[in-house]
C-alpha cells in the first residue's frame, strides 16, 4: 500500500496517539527519540505573540528552526550549559481538540490545542496555544515535517522565555 | 529616603580602583519609587520608531514608563505621541494594539478625537457652558517629544535638554547603525514581548556585559563551532573596547566571531552570499571610508542610551527597551532593526541570524534571563550587601570584557538619584576608571 493511500486512511485516533507519544517524549526529556519523529527537512517555529500568522522569512519570530537548528537545540538541551533548563525541570503537556484539516498526497495537516506547564524553582509558567502540524508518511510511520506552536499569550509574561521545546 | 542612605548606594573609589553597588538598589520598593521620579521622569525615553507608523493614520498603542500611549502619524504626516486617556473622564480612547484610523472615539461617552489629537466630537455639546473649550481638551502629549533619525523619544521633563544634546557621544554610534542603509532603517514586523523576574538595572548591565559571554553563553559558542566557525577566531580579536559616551550612555565594541548581515561573511550564510556581502562592504567603504566602514561592518556593538534603551548591533540589530513593574519584575520589548531596502533573502538571512542568539527562544537570551533571575534570587541574602563592578578600573583602555560601561551607567543613575549633577568626567578618558 502506498504512502498516499495510508495517509487517506489515517484516523484521528491514530493522530492523537502520535501527538500524545510526542508529548510524552518531550515531557520525559527523551529528546533524541523525539528527533526520530522528524523528517530530514523538518522545521519548528514559534511566532512572536503579536504576529501569530507571520512568515518567518519576513517577520521576527521567537523560534524558526530548520532541522540543523533543531538538532543543535536538542544537543544543547541535553548538554550541560543550557542554563535556562539546567538543572532539569518538569513540564506537563495537555493536548486536545485534535483536528485533521487536510489530506493531500502523502501529507496530512493537523491542528491541536495545547497547554504546556513548565515547573521550576516552585514557579509554574503556563503556555497556552495551538499547534499546526504537517505530517508525512515515511518509512512506514508518521513523521513531522513542520511543527508550529502558536501562542495565544499576548506576551511571554511572566514566562520570559521559550527555552523548552514547546 | 535619607540623603546619606542614597549617597552610600554606590561606592566609587577611583583611587584604589574599587567600584561597588549596594544590592538594595535591586530590591527596595522605595528605590523603585524614587527611580520613577528621578530617572524615568527626568530623562529621554525611547517610545518607538517612525517606521512602525509609516502611513498617515497609522497608530500603535504602547506602554512607556507605565503610561499607555498612542504613537500615531496624523493625516498631516506628523508623528505624534498621545496619552491614551480621554480628556473627559479617563477611559482609553484607543483599545487596539495597532492599525490605521482617522479618529479615536472613546467608547465610554463617545468623545471623538482626530488622529492629530484634536477633540472633534462631543455628544450633546449644547449642555456645556460658554467656558467649555474643545481646543483645550485635545488628547495630551508628553511634555517633550523629539525624533532622532526616526527613533522617537519622549520626556516627562519639560526642561530636559534637546534630544541631540542628551544623546551626546551616543549619537555617532547610533549613526553607525542608522547609516547602514541609504534608504533608512526600519523595525521588522514582530515584537519579542517578554519579561524577567529581575530588576531592570540587571538587564542594563547584562546587555553590555562582555565578561559573561564565554560562560553564560558557552552553548552559543559551541553552536557557532557546529556551523563551521574556526574556534581559533575566538581568541585575540582586534578592536575591543568599552567607552563612556556622556550622560550615562556607553558602548562596547569589538570584532565578533559571528557573521553580520552587514557585511561580515560566516560559513552559516553559505558560499553564495560571500561575494554579495563583500560587494556590500565595498559600497559602504565608498560611502564612509575604510576606517568607519570597518567599524560599521566588521565590529559588533552593544550600545546603551541611558537609562533603558539598548541597541545591540551584533549578529543582527536588536532594539530593546524595558520598564520595571516591580523591583523584581520587568517587561521587555525587543525588535529587529533592518535596512529598508534589504533584499528579501538578505532579510531572511538577517532574521535567521538574529534568532540564533537573540530573543526568548534564542540560544543565548534565555540563559541571560536565567542568570539575572538567579542574581535576583541571590539578593534575598541581604547580609551580602554589595555587587562588585571594579573590572578594568585601572586599565588605560578598558576592554570589551571590563565593566567600565556599567560604572558609567551606575554613576549617572547615582547622580540622578542623589539629585545632583554627575561629576564632571572629561571625555575621552586618559585613565579609564
Amino acid at each position: 500500500m502506498g504512502a498516499t493511500s495510508l495517509v487517506q486512511d489515517v484516523t484521528r485516533a491514530a493522530i492523537e496517539d502520535f501527538l500524545y507519544e510526542e508529548a510524552a517524549l518531550l515531557d520525559e526529556w527523551r529528546l533524541q527519540e523525539w528527533l526520530d519523529l522528524l523528517t530530514e527537512d523538518a522545521t519548528y517555529e514559534v511566532p512572536s505573540t503579536d504576529t501569530p500568522d507571520g512568515d518567518a522569512r519576513t517577520t521576527l519570530f521567537i523560534i524558526a528552526d530548520n532541522i540543523e537548528r533543531i538538532r543543535s537545540r536538542v544537543r544543547q538541551l541535553l548538554g550541560k550549559s543550557a542554563w535556562a533548563e539546567n538543572p532539569p525541570l518538569r513540564t506537563r503537556r495537555l493536548i486536545s481538540n485534535v483536528r485533521i484539516r487536510e489530506r493531500e498526497g502523502d501529507t496530512i495537516r493537523v491542528t491541536a490545542n495545547f497547554v504546556v506547564y513548565r515547573m521550576r524553582f516552585e514557579l509554574v509558567d503556563t503556555y497556552v496555544g495551538r499547534y499546526e502540524y504537517t505530517l508525512v508518511w515515511r518509512d512506514g510511520a508518521l513523521k513531522i515535517r513542520h511543527r508550529r506552536a502558536i501562542l495565544d499569550l499576548e506576551a511571554l509574561r511572566p514566562h520570559g522565555k521559550v527555552s523548552i521545546i514547546l | 529616603m535619607e540623603q546619606t542612605a542614597l549617597d552610600n548606594l554606590v561606592l566609587d573609589n577611583r583611587e584604589d580602583g574599587i567600584f561597588r553597588v549596594h544590592r538594595s538598589v535591586f530590591t527596595e520598593p522605595q528605590i523603585m519609587a524614587l527611580e520613577q521620579r528621578r530617572v524615568f521622569e527626568q530623562c529621554w525615553l525611547y517610545a518607538g520608531h517612525a517606521s512602525e507608523i509609516p502611513q498617515p493614520g497609522d497608530f500603535r498603542s504602547r506602554r512607556v514608563a507605565g503610561r499607555p500611549l498612542i504613537l500615531v502619524r496624523g493625516s498631516d504626516g506628523v508623528v505624534r505621541v498621545l496619552f491614551n486617556t480621554c480628556t473627559h473622564r479617563g477611559a482609553q480612547v484607543c483599545r487596539e494594539s495597532c492599525g490605521n484610523a482617522k479618529t479615536f472615539q472613546c467608547f465610554y461617552h463617545a468623545w471623538t478625537f482626530n488622529n492629530q489629537g484634536e477633540l472633534i466630537g462631543v455628544p450633546g455639546e449644547d449642555a456645556y457652558s460658554a467656558a467649555f473649550d474643545r481646543q483645550e481638551l485635545g488628547l495630551a502629549s508628553p511634555p517633550r517629544v523629539e525624533l532622532y533619525r526616526d527613533f522617537i523619544f519622549i520626556s516627562f521633563n519639560p526642561t530636559v535638554e534637546s534630544l541631540v544634546d542628551y544623546l551626546a557621544g551616543a549619537r555617532q554610534y547610533l549613526d553607525l547603525v542608522c547609516d547602514q542603509s541609504e534608504a533608512g532603517m526600519e523595525i521588522v514586523t514582530g515584537t519579542q514581548a517578554y519579561s524577567m523576574r529581575a530588576n531592570w538595572k540587571l538587564l542594563v548591565e547584562n546587555s553590555m556585559d562582555g565578561y559573561h559571554a564565554r560562560t553564560t553563553h558557552q552553548r552559543y559558542f559551541e553552536f557557532l563551532i557546529e556551523t563551521g566557525i574556526d574556534p581559533s577566531r575566538m581568541r585575540g580579536r582586534r578592536g575591543g573596547m568599552g567607552k563612556a559616551l556622556g550622560n550615562g550612555h556607553a558602548v562596547i565594541q569589538s570584532e565578533p566571531i559571528w557573521g553580520r548581515p552587514i557585511a561580515r561573511w560566516t560559513p552559516m550564510f553559505g558560499e553564495a552570499k560571500k561575494a554579495e556581502l563583500e560587494a556590500l562592504e565595498q559600497k559602504i567603504i565608498e560611502r564612509f571610508g575604510v576606517e568607519w566602514a570597518y567599524q560599521m561592518t566588521q565590529t559588533s556593538r552593544n550600545l546603551l542610551i541611558f537609562p533603558n534603551l539598548i541597541i545591540n548591533d551584533i549578529m543582527a540589530i536588536t532594539v530593546r527597551t524595558f520598564f520595571p513593574v516591580a523591583p523584581d519584575y520587568i517587561e521587555i520589548n525587543a525588535w529587529a532593526l533592518a535596512p529598508k531596502d534589504e533584499s528579501p533573502d538578505n532579510r531572511t538571512l538577517r532574521l535567521d541570524n538574529f534568532l540564533t542568539f537573540l530573543g526568548p527562544g534564542g540560544f543565548a537570551t534565555p540563559d541571560d534571563v536565567e542568570a539575572l533571575e538567579s542574581c535576583q534570587q541571590g539578593f534575598a541574602n541581604r547580609e551580602v550587601e554589595w555587587s562588585d563592578m571594579s573590572r578594568g578600573m585601572k586599565r588605560a583602555q578598558p576592554c570589551v570584557d571590563d565593566e567600565l560601561q556599567m560604572r558609567v551607567f551606575w554613576r549617572q543613575w547615582h547622580a540622578l538619584m542623589r539629585h545632583s549633577q554627575p561629576a564632571a568626567v572629561p571625555l575621552p578618558h586618559t585613565i579609564a576608571v
